[in-house]
Formats: C-alpha cells, structure tokens, sequence
C-alpha cells in the first residue's frame, strides 16, 4: 500500500477526532443491498512495484514495435522522432500534476505555455485564432461542424471522400444526433480529389460547411482556395482537416487558402504513437468565428500590479458557466500533449520545422518512386508530402498482414479502413517520415515484390 | 531547532523595509520568463537534421511561399525556458491540492515509466492485430477490473475524457429509446447541484434539461425527482456520491422508479474514489456510468488533460454501446470495429473517436490497480473518506458546514462563506490560502451552497499534511471573519497578483503578435 500514507495509529485517532468508532461508520449512508464486506473477489490482491512492472512488460512485450520493424503506417497517426527534453519537460511535476489552470495566479506555467501553443498552432494553421486543444483530430472535427452549424444556422455538411474514415464515422455518429445532414462518399484510387466534381457541385443555401482533408487519406495534396471561394459565394463555411501537421512546414496552409475554420490532429510533433491515445487536438479559426468555438482559451490580461499574466477566458462560451447553452460539453482536453508539441515545435521552430518537412517529403518521393517500379503496383498520387497510395493489383489486406509476420510493418491497407468498398481493396497507403532509412524502404520494395509474385 | 554551528549571528532585517527592485525583475528563486516569440527566432533550431540537399516537389503547386512564424530556441533555451514556466505551477507533486470534485491524489511514477515501455508507447493504432496482442489484452484487462469494480455488465473503453464519457452514456440511452421507437422522450432530469458537463452533455444529444431541486440535507429531492417522472422523461443524471460531497442514499430506489416509469439512469462517476472497492454502482441500478481514470485510478491531470473516460453499462444498455471495443476470441484478442462488427453489434451507436481510446492512459490505470490490488483500492475508499471527514469536523467550529449535521461526508467536505465578514467571500479564502501554500478547493460549486468551497483532500495525503492544512484553512477563515483587509489583495507571494479576468474577457487577445501589430 505504497501509496497511502496514514497508518494505523493515524487512523484510530483521526476517527475519535470525528467521533466515529469504525470506518463502517462513514459509509453508514450506503443501502444495506450494496455494501460489500471485504475486497472485491475474482480481483488479485495489492502487489510491488517490482511484481507490476514484470506483469506490465511481459504484456508490452507481445507487441511488435514501431522502432523494431520497417516501418510505414500512417492515415492519422505518424512515427516521428520526438528529442528527449521533450519528454522529460513534460515529466516534470509541476506539469504533469497539476490541474486546469484554474487559479491563474499559480498556473502561469501552464498558462503561458498555452498562450504560445495557441499562437504556434494559428501560426501552423494559418488561422487568426486556435484554442487550448481538444481530445483529438477526430473529435475536433465534429466540433467544427457543430461550430458552423451554429454560425450558418444551416445543417447540411458535406464531407469529400478525402477525410479520414474513421473522421466521417465519427461525424456520423453525432449526427445521428444534432440533427445535422451529412453527405458523404468513399473515395477513389485516382490522382485527383472530390473538390471539382463533387464538392463545389454539391455546394447549395442549406449547406453549412464543406469539410475537407488536406493532405488527404490517401496523400493527396489540392489547392483549397477554389473551394474555399465556392463556399463562401454560397455562405457556407470551408473547413479543413490536417493529420499530418508536419506537412504545413512543406505546404501552404488552408487558412492562407481562406479555410474558415482548421483543424487537425497534433501527434506528430512531440506526441508518438501511443495506439492511438492519448493525442492532440487542434482548432483554430477566423477571429470573427472566436465566440462559437468549443473549447478553453487562454488569454493575456494584466494582474492587480500591472504585470502581463495570462488566464483562461470568454468561459462564457463553456459547460461550468453556460450549462446547456454551452457551444460545448469539453471540460479536460489535452493539456499534456498541447505542452509536448509546443515544446517539439519550440525545439524544431521554423527552419527545424522547414527542414523536417522538406526530409519527409524527399524521403515519400524518393519511396513511391522505388516501389512503383514493382510489377503489378501503380502509384495512385500525383500529388503528396509524405504519405501516398499504391494500387497492388490484387487485396492489399492478406499482403500487409503477410509482411507483418516478416517484421515489415507495410502500411494501412485501404480494406482496413473501409472493408466494404470492394474497389478500395487493392490500396495501400504509405508513409515515409524522417524516421524511414532507405534500407527499410528497400526491404518493403524486395518484400512487396516477393508477396505480389 | 537546528543548531547554528557557523557562529554567524543573524540579526532581523528591519522591519517595513521595501526590498529593492532587481535589475532582472527576478526575485531569487522566482524568475520571469519571456514569451518564446520574444526570445526566439526563425532560424534558430533545437533539433539535428542530416545534412545535404533534398530533393522531391510532388506538393502539387502548393509548395509553401510565405514563412510560418515560428521561434526555434536551442536545446539548452528550451529546457530553460519550459523548467522556468513549470516553477510558476502549483501541483500536486509540490503540496495537497484539495480541489473538490477533482480528485488531485499522487500520480505514482511506476505508472509514467509503464506506459514509456515501447511496447505501448511505440505502437500504431492501425498495426495489423496479430502484432499488437499485449495492447488489447491491456485494453481487455482493464475492462475486467472496471466491470468487476463497477459491478456493471460490460464497458466501452475509447472515450477520451468524463465529458465525453457522459455523451457516451447519454447517446446510448437515445439509441435505446430510439429502438423501441419511444421517441417522445425529450427530458433528462438533472438535479441542482450537477457538474456543469451534464446539462451540457443532455442539451448536446437533443434533450432538454430540467433541474431536480436538492433537500435540506444536500441530497437529490427523491419526491420531486420521482413526481416528474412521465412519458416526457427520458432519464436521469445522478452523480454519486454528490457534489455535496454526500451518498445518496435513495439512489436504488430512484433507479426503480425512474426503470419502471421506463426511463434510464446515467451516474455521473467522477467521485467514484469515495466508493470504489466499497460500493458496486450496479447494485445501485443504475444503466451507465463514466469512470474518470485521471481521477480515481491517478492518471495524471497534466494541467487539463488528457483524461479518459470509459463507460460502463447495464444489459439493457450494452447491445447500444460505441465501437470499437476489443473481445476475447479463444486464445485471441481481436478488435471489434464499427466496419466490421456485423449483426453482432447492429444496435451500438457508432464510433466516437479515431482509433481505440486513450491506451496511454489504460496502461497508467491498470498499473495503478494492479499496484493497489482489490484490497488497496477498498482501502483508497476509506481513507480518502476519512480524510475528508477529518477535515469536515476538525473545521465546523471555524466555517458553516451546511450539510455537516447530513451525517458523514464521502470524498469531500463542503462549507460555505456564511459568517465572514461583510465584503468577505470565498475567493478570499482560496486566494488567502495560495499564500499559505496551497491550491485551493473548489470554489463556488456546487451552486446549491452559497460560497460554496468544496474541499477533496484525497487517500494519497497523511495526516501530518492534513493537520497543517486544517491549520492554514482555519488561520485564512479567522482572518476572513475578522475583516482582514489584506486577504482582499492576496495572493500577496504568487508569481502574478490578482489577475484582471474582466479585461482578458472585453479585449481577448489570445495569440501573440509583433509589438507594431498588436493591439493594445
């Protein structure tokens, strides 16, 4: 009971001091019908710290890791490498146990990090404002649709065929219950995205927003400022949804492109894989758009001595004031993971980041290059940073689990993310990042070949 | 008493002297810190990259031309630069931190070394599963130990946060009703003095909220609660124990009237450590209930999050509960998602999140429980409520305890600003108590109280701890009954004063900009 620090004694005079005569006496308010006795049964017992770390690594120990295999998952989710003082700054106490910033005058620390994490994040974004964070990519982007329903007071959405499955899912499910329309479609193994043909034809007076990837699942890359003008002629909002922010150290940035609302989601920098949690989520929007958006905000203010201090603000908009007028239900967001991008982005700043981004995106091309000389394999992209689809020829699903038991971790298989698109079986999306060496590359290519055969 | 052994003889500094201004406007120990757009810059880098020329422009035209705006620092600023911020934090690492409702209780460090191993940290979420067995099985480990706590028949994992858990809750309850087409349930009944997320939550999923009076005695007012109940009822919201700080006691019987008025009861977990291993929320009757693993299983807070949010459930609501969700399958740990589940899981209402959930923060929980075992957990319960029944009676005699003659609190003790004097009000307590050293409690909720400060010391603190921090809570109460104008001013040693919350609010500026473009 390592963590408990009363003993016996403390607890034999801590209830005279209440004038109780046992513990049961406490919990005297708890019905007869649900009060147990003892410790829960089919639980184990307390164990040391040594017995628990053995449990736990024989337990990670059945998982083949990102950093012991050739490595070329994406779709949401990037390796990249995170410096150490990353992870050791976030580790730090003060950090990591403290709370929401509730009593401004000693939360500075985090507060002033949030201040810089927002403008980081509108910065990348090219947005005018971003908040504190949400709890990822994909639930940010929901909230982004909620959010323009609210301003358009319109409910028809229209995702592209681009954004992320799991995204549009999400989406579906809450739509389910906001009442909001969502128009969808699977996406194509072409080079070209669903902007012209389906999207700005679809724009019409019930439509809210547009909602579109960028890069897109499949890696591709469109100018958005055509679509972002179709939305606007309409008054209907454009938003964007990034999964792979490293890309805008390459790329120009869907709020240069007039996207009204940017999202995405943070991982990449300084967050690692984690299988899938806990991730980052960015939100950032035109400034006029700043009372609708979910979410904390932190803010710059003065104290009583005239000294710059930050605090959260416009909590007008939020659940502990507004209740059911709320713009939105988030309470705990992501405040550890917001820290440890703002400190991989301070690491990197924009030459790092630049340069990091222009690595990815060699290393993607000099990749789909490699593996498009493979008989049978088409490269679907003409456009991508550091993630692009192949078309195999044959399902790509038996051929990535084939690799996974060689120790090649291959990519995404399309059939993976939409098992009932037939026409979508034989893609596979890969990713090179900085992490990729060219020897990996390589033994996907000689491995890819062999299956294929 | 130490012993002077230097033979320096130290004599008081006069009393009154102003210390004077420093240069830096540092004050030893207490360092300001620039923002990182005023010390950094565009070409700075803090990270190595390999040499030599890139090559590769399949970017599509798209090819960045403007510059992003970003400071790079060196490592060694970098490091500086974030240790200088984290010392302006309170944590719990550095004190109690009694804040009600939200369960600041030791982050043990085994946890954070668990959840670094590569196996867990290192893994895609879209990995092949036959490569990724270890994490569903820690997925389906902790599932176990949250039904068997909970006494509930299954369990949805991937909700990322308690708010989100709620929704979870709350949208298997519109799937459930959905089903058997009782679509004219519009109302979710929510007592008073709920956390503000509940309300939130229900007016998210389409119901209306309406608010269920408490009792003299801080509990939920079960005649009313049980008098509105109809056709126009679609469920309740009940956090147990309460933001009162209280169990309530009718919760089994307002569980059978809300089912057989065909209704659904979702409890609000958040204060689940005040009963965990002592009370089966099931047996209490309830449908759902979200479990906060950053609270009573010590995930980190991490200054806001991340959280995680799973959600247990009835039979009634299981076939209803989100995907995916990992199943034991012979020998194997398969995952079930949305696109696969087939007629199985027709019912469950969709996916909430990309991926599975929040596995950092599984691996962190489950190495808490198996450190604490079914016997430490019970003992998690009861010290925690001893803790703060010490508290509750070592300070009636100095602040009002509104429910203090309710019979024992739970997890926390809640008072209100009554006998203060005049001008005098709970933010000058809690402000006066930063001096003291501490963060302090709750403030102002549950609404129900006025001045509300709700006081959750946690099972993680001893009893020397609470003794100074019953002493400084008394000191601070006295001073506010008395009039002390001072407190009106504190916190008089924080890095900032009182901050202008109006001004952030009138004129928000919420990023940074150049000095010739701000707006000032």
């Amino acid at each position: 009971m390592r963590y408990l620090p009363l003993t016996g004694h403390d607890r034999v005079d801590m209830l005279a001091v209440i004038g109780a005569s046992s513990i049961d006496d406490l919990f005297v308010d708890v019905p007869d019908v649900a009060r147990l006795d003892g410790p829960i049964h089919d639980l184990p017992m307390h164990a040391s710290e040594m017995a628990v770390e053995r449990h736990m690594s024989a337990l990670a120990r059945k998982n083949l890791t990102a950093g012991d295999a050739p490595f070329f998952l994406g779709c949401g989710a990037y390796k990249h490498h995170v410096p150490a003082s990353v992870d050791h700054l976030i580790q730090r106490g003060e950090f990591l146990t403290a709370y929401t910033p509730y009593q401004p005058e000693i939360a500075q620390g985090t507060l002033q990090m949030l201040f810089e994490f927002q403008t980081q994040v509108a910065r990348l974004l090219g947005t005018d404002v971003a908040n504190a964070s949400m709890y990822d990519g994909s639930t940010a982007c929901w909230e982004a649709i909620g959010m323009a329903r609210r301003i358009t007071r319109r409910g028809k959405a229209i995702l592209s065929a681009g954004l992320h499955p799991h995204y549009v899912s999400v989406a579906r499910t809450m739509a389910k219950y906001t009442g909001d329309v969502l128009d969808t479609a699977a996406p194509r193994l072409t080079a070209d995205t669903d902007f012209e043909e389906r999207l700005i034809a679809k724009i019409d007076d019930d439509t809210s927003c547009v909602v579109v990837q960028y890069p897109d699942i499949l890696g591709r890359i469109a100018d958005l400022k055509p679509l972002a003008d179709a939305c606007h002629a309409k008054k209907a909002l454009l938003i964007a949804v990034v999964t792979e922010p490293v890309a805008l150290g390459a790329i120009t940035s869907p709020g240069e492109m007039d996207a009204d609302i940017v999202v995405g989601e943070g991982q990449s920098i300084g967050v690692g894989l984690q299988f899938g949690g806990p991730y980052v989520g960015l939100f950032g929007c035109k400034e006029k758009y700043v009372r609708q958006m979910p979410g904390r905000l932190c803010g710059e203010t003065v104290d009583a001595d005239g000294r710059r201090g930050f605090v959260l603000t416009l909590s007008t908009r939020e659940q502990h004031i507004r209740r059911e007028k709320a713009t939105s239900n988030i309470c705990t967001n992501s405040g550890l993971c917001a820290l440890a991008f703002s400190v991989h982005m301070t690491l990197l700043g924009e030459a790092g980041l630049r340069r990091l981004a222009a690595i990815n995106h060699a290393g993607a091309c000099r990749a789909a290059d490699r593996l498009a000389t493979i008989p049978g394999v088409r490269l679907v992209n003409d456009s991508f940073f550091n993630e692009f689809t192949l078309d195999l020829g044959q399902e790509a699903r038996p051929i990535v689990r084939t690799l996974a038991d060689r120790g090649i971790l291959a990519g995404v298989s399309l059939g993976r993310l939409y098992p009932s698109e037939g026409a979508l079986a034989n893609g596979l999306v890969v990713a090179v990042t900085e992490t990729t060496s060219e020897a990996d590359v390589e033994t996907l290519a000689v491995a890819l070949e062999e299956a294929l055969a | 008493m130490t012993i002077n052994q230097s033979g320096w003889r130290p004599t008081a500094p006069a009393s009154g002297a102003a210390a004077a201004p420093t240069f830096t406007g540092n004050k030893a120990l207490m360092l300001e810190e620039p923002l990182i757009f005023e010390i950094g810059d565009a070409h700075t880098t803090g990270v190595d990259f390999a040499e030599g020329d890139v090559a590769g422009s399949r970017l599509g035209d798209l090819t960045r031309k403007t510059p992003i705006g970003l400071p790079g620092l060196s490592e060694p600023e970098t490091v500086r630069h974030y240790t200088r911020l984290s010392r302006q934090n309170y944590a719990i690492d550095l004190g109690l931190f009694p804040l009600g409702s939200c369960t600041m209780k030791h982050n043990p460090r085994l946890n954070e070394k668990m959840a670094r191993l590569p196996g867990f940290a290192d893994v895609h979420p879209l990995q092949p599963t036959d490569t990724v067995q270890g994490a569903l099985e820690v997925i389906h480990q902790l599932a176990h130990w949250l039904v068997t706590l909970t006494g509930m028949a299954s369990v949805a994992m991937s909700p990322k946060a308690g708010a989100h858990g709620e929704l979870c809750g709350i949208l298997a309850i519109k799937a459930a009703l959905a089903k058997r087409g009782d679509t004219d349930r519009k109302v979710i009944l929510v007592p008073e003095s709920a956390h503000g997320t509940n309300p939130a939550t229900a007016a998210f999923a389409g119901f209306s909220v309406e608010d269920i009076p408490a009792t003299a005695e801080g509990r939920v007012d079960t005649a009313a609660l049980t008098a509105r109940l109809g056709p126009d009822v679609a469920g309740v919201m009940i956090t147990n124990p309460n933001t009162c700080g209280l169990f309530e006691r009718d919760l089994k019987a307002i569980s059978d009237a809300v089912h057989a008025a065909g209704g659904y009861v979702y409890c609000d977990g958040a204060n689940f450590n005040a009963i965990v291993g002592r009370v089966r929320p099931g047996d209490l009757g309830i449908d759902a209930m979200h479990i906060n693993l950053h609270k009573t299983f010590s995930t980190p807070h991490g200054g806001g999050g991340p959280g995680s949010g799973p959600v247990v459930f009835s039979d009634a609501l299981t076939p209803f509960a989100p995907l995916p969700f990992v199943e034991k399958q012979g020998d194997h740990f398969a995952l079930v998602e949305e696109e696969t589940a087939g007629d199985h899981h027709a019912s469950s209402f969709g996916r909430m999140v990309a991926f599975h959930g929040q596995m950092g923060m599984f691996t962190r929980a489950l190495t808490y429980m198996l450190s604490h075992g079914a016997d430490g957990l019970r003992q998690v319960a009861e010290d925690a409520v001893l803790n703060a029944n010490y508290i509750l009676r070592s300070l009636n005699d100095t602040l009002d305890a509104p429910f203090g003659g309710s019979g024992p609190c739970m997890h926390e003790a809640l008072f209100s600003d009554d006998g203060l004097a005049d001008g005098f009000s709970t933010i000058d307590i809690a402000k006066g108590l930063i001096d003291e050293g501490y963060h302090p409690m709750t403030m102002y909720f549950p609404l129900v109280v006025h001045g509300a400060m709700l006081v959750e010391p946690t099972e993680t603190e001893s009893k020397a701890a609470l003794d100074q921090f019953i002493g400084a809570l008394r000191s601070v109460a006295e001073r506010a009954k008395a009039g002390d104008a001072s407190l009106k001013t504190a916190p008089h040693f924080a890095p900032r004063s009182r901050l202008d919350e109006t001004l952030a609010a009138r004129k928000p500026v919420l990023v940074w900009k150049e000095p010739g473009l701000a707006v000032t």
